[in-house]
């Protein structure tokens, strides 16, 4: 089932409400914002991807991350026919720039976001020896990189490959939902400039927020279900061939 | 107790493994950030410091407060869903002092076929074209308006 | 640095994350556990015949101990930091616990133990002695120059008992580091309950090996005859254990290829290309089956004493090599292959850098250097003078003493 038009202006619509009140409710100062009424988390749409990298591009602008490495990207997935265990994925520099034209597109062809999901049992706070990353009370993984080591033990923990050591402060880093915009009213970056609504950012202890109805009409999926990490980035036509 | 005196280096050493211990309790007091703990195992100033990152997007809420007469243009058109910022990039400083951050002119020919070229794995209803043959090299705004991108007349230059 | 990328891999995971020289911390910790085992063979399990090694073992281990934690030090984005690991250590974290284990062997066990049963030497060196080497031994009675046969019968039950206590704790001292690698479910290469135990046995192996080469080298180099009936015991526990190494590492292998999970064909691929040096041939057919060979002929066969030395040296030698390349295998291995089975990367060592070949040499070698202090200022030999002043030994050589 696909999200038809409507479904899609509607959504926006209920996002662009939803951001109204959230907005009116917390002005700009962060001393107003109570974590504890907070549960972030992210809702990413397949279909409507079209792996323009504007998201990718945006991040790095908003939190100066350095070349070569992502806390954020896209990767575009290519499955020939029946062989869903073995599809052919590139993300030629994250996705930063757009992809190249497929030499090969018979098949299904599509593109994913990938973010760090901020899970609500991550392993990658049960391996950090200082508590140097840790999982604030409105569900945002963070790294304090004034108290980070650079033991890279969270990297290496990390199923999803979303973290990476900054090679300037040396101290790990990844994607921080922009904790910064969110505790201001503001949605991600990401979001922001996603010119598709293919990601939004969702506020699960919200009722107004519209990925409620979201999930009670649509098949979401997570990435590594099996991993039990209770990953919060969900997304919406996730094939059974990504990784 | 004789045993006692003949463990007198024993407890020499005890002596001195207590001494250290309580040196290191006495450092720990001293270095153990303040605020750590506050709200689970980790610095509690830190949640503050992040959240004070510098902001560099200003949000399409920000643009709308100034622009709204763009905001009613592209509201009607197929960019109704893309942010201001989207194309115009980074204009947190511009929203926070517009007479003298002014945001840069922006070259279509490179900016539309950053979502617009056609590629096999984007959805099949999004509008993609390959540029060289759609319009040879032009600048889209020749013909489309950013804002409203849909061209009304048949008659449009080719 | 552009580093080759074959297939695909998420974009943050193309650079290694983990050097050398955290192949190199297993390797040295796992010497300390096993020249540790080794010393205790003697003094809680009675073997008398390893007698002669259990001095040297203990110094050993020390001189490895002391070297554990530089190979860290030079890996981590923030050296300067890594005091907070003793001040808000995080409970859920095996790293965590590295601070307080290493502590607590370094100085509740193993000095303690070495204190306990150098003592009485100690004191009368303190006594003897001449010069700066005199101040040295005085500290070291802590000011205490009790040497009657009670105090000296407390000892040897106080270090009795700190052996007991030192042998779990040598295992866990090795055993949290295969826990580390154990635990990460994230990585199927390195997540199986199995992890410890492998790396505790193979620590026992290289502990093993390393003692008894060190202590076949000293007595060559001291020109005193080796004691064979000492060496052959290490060589049949050496090779005991590492039969069961073996096994458990086949057993993990067998039953990898057997379940054959979502994992397999990139990791089976990757043995066969990226590891084929050093897993196939280094670890497993140089590093096992030969020493593993060539300890059963001593074994099952009487060979001549010139045969059996040659045969240990090589054996030794061999175990050395094959039990840091499991360390390579598991450590680097782990990093070659994409978490999306899609994909490798390849390991760019620098040499002149600060986690580069040179520094993880340079900390291999180190451990040997401070043994020699440690030898010159606590030996192990009765016929040995410890450490002397340069005053009092000139003064000795001009024979106006």
């Amino acid at each position: 089932m696909s999200m038809t038009r409507r479904h899609f202006i509607l959504l926006t619509a209920a996002a662009a409400t939803a951001w109204e009140s959230i907005l009116a409710g917390t002005p700009e100062t962060s001393p107003n914002y109570n974590a504890y009424d907070h549960w972030w988390g992210m809702l990413i749409n397949i279909e409507e991807c079209i792996g323009c990298g504007s998201c990718v591009r945006a991040c790095q602008q908003e939190n100066k991350v350095p070349d070569g490495y992502f806390r954020t990207w896209v990767e575009r997935y290519h499955v020939a026919d029946w062989t869903v265990e073995s599809p052919a994925v590139d993300s030629p520099d994250g996705g930063k720039n757009g992809f190249p034209e497929l030499k090969d597109p018979n098949g299904k062809n599509f593109f994913v976001p990938k973010l760090c999901n901020h899970c609500a049992n991550s392993p990658c706070t049960q391996v950090c020896p200082v508590g140097a990353t840790f999982d604030s009370p409105d569900g945002v993984v963070l790294i304090d990189s004034k108290y980070c080591l650079g033991c890279r033990y969270c990297i290496q923990a990390c199923p999803y490959g979303c973290r990476f050591l900054n090679p300037d402060t040396h101290t790990a880093e990844k994607c921080t939902l922009c904790y910064h915009r969110i505790t201001k009213g503001l949605t991600t970056a990401c979001c922001e400039n996603c010119p598709t609504g293919a990601r939004q950012l969702v506020d699960f202890k919200n009722p107004r927020d519209p990925v409620h109805e979201f999930l009670k009409t649509h098949s979401v999926q997570v990435l590594k279900p099996y991993m039990a990490t209770k990953a919060k980035v969900y997304y919406y036509g996730l094939d059974g061939s990504v990784r | 107790m004789k045993d006692l005196k003949d463990a007198g280096h024993l407890l020499r050493l005890a002596a001195v493994f207590v001494a250290v211990f309580l040196i290191f309790l006495l450092a720990r007091g001293s270095f153990v950030p303040k605020s750590f703990g506050r709200y689970g195992h980790f610095r509690g100033d830190a949640l503050a410091e992040i959240a004070s990152r510098p902001i560099a997007y200003a949000g399409h809420q920000a643009c709308e407060n100034c622009h709204g007469d763009v905001v009613e243009v592209k509201s009607q058109g197929k960019h109704k869903g893309v942010n201001c910022e989207s194309c115009h990039g980074p204009q947190a400083a511009h929203a926070d002092d517009p007479a003298s951050v002014q945001p840069a002119k922006l070259d279509t020919t490179s900016l539309c076929p950053r979502c617009h070229t056609a590629n096999a794995a984007k959805p099949k209803n999004f509008p993609q074209v390959s540029p060289e043959d759609h319009s040879g090299g032009q600048p889209c705004d020749t013909c489309h308006k950013p804002h409203s991108p849909a061209i009304e007349q048949a008659e449009a230059k080719p | 640095m552009h580093v080759p990328v074959e297939g695909f891999m998420y974009p943050n995971e193309v650079e290694l994350q983990w050097s050398v020289l955290i192949v190199l911390y297993p390797f040295i910790t796992g010497l300390v556990a096993g020249a540790f085992i080794l010393a205790s063979l003697e003094r809680v399990f009675r073997v008398e015949a390893v007698k002669p090694t259990y001095r040297l073992a203990l110094l050993t281990a020390l001189a490895f101990l002391i070297v554990a934690p530089l190979p860290l030090q030079l890996h981590l984005g923030r050296p300067e930091r890594s005091f907070e690991m003793y001040l808000t250590p995080h409970r859920s974290s095996a790293m965590a616990m590295f601070g307080f284990v290493y502590l607590w062997y370094l100085m509740g066990v193993l000095v303690v133990e070495i204190w306990l049963e150098y003592r009485r030497d100690i004191v009368e060196w303190a006594q003897s002695r001449t010069g700066v080497s005199r101040w040295l031994y005085k500290a070291l009675t802590l000011g205490s120059y009790n040497v009657s046969e009670r105090a000296l019968q407390i000892d040897d039950r106080v270090g009795w008992i700190i052996t007991i206590i030192g042998i779990p704790s040598a295992f866990l001292l090795h055993g949290y580091v295969g826990f580390i690698f154990g635990s990460v479910k994230a990585n199927p290469w390195w997540s199986t309950p199995l992890m410890p135990v492998v790396f505790l046995f193979s620590a026992m192996v290289s502990g093993i090996a390393v003692v008894m080469l060190l202590y076949m080298l000293t007595c060559r180099l001291r020109r005193r005859p080796i004691d064979m009936r000492c060496v052959d015991t290490i060589a049949m526990y050496l090779f005991y254990t590492f039969l069961i190494d073996f096994t458990l590492e086949m057993v993990d292998l067998i039953h990898r290829i057997y379940e054959a999970d979502e994992s397999f064909r990139s990791l089976d691929f990757m043995v066969h290309t990226k590891l084929y040096f050093s897993q196939i041939m280094l670890q497993i057919g140089l590093g096992t089956i030969t020493p593993l060979v060539l300890l059963a002929i001593t074994q099952l066969m009487w060979l001549p004493e010139t045969v059996r030395k040659f045969v240990y040296s090589v054996a030794g030698v061999l175990t050395m090599v094959g039990i840091f390349a499991m360390r390579w295998n598991v450590v680097i291995g782990g990093q070659l292959f994409s978490k999306s089975f899609l994909g490798y990367t390849t390991y760019k060592m620098g040499f002149v850098t600060r986690e580069g070949l040179l520094p993880a040499i340079i900390l291999s070698l180190l451990p040997f250097v401070i043994l020699y202090v440690l030898v010159r200022v606590l030996p192990p030999w009765e016929e040995a003078a410890p450490l002397q002043s340069a005053a009092a030994e000139s003064e000795l050589a001009q024979g106006s003493v």
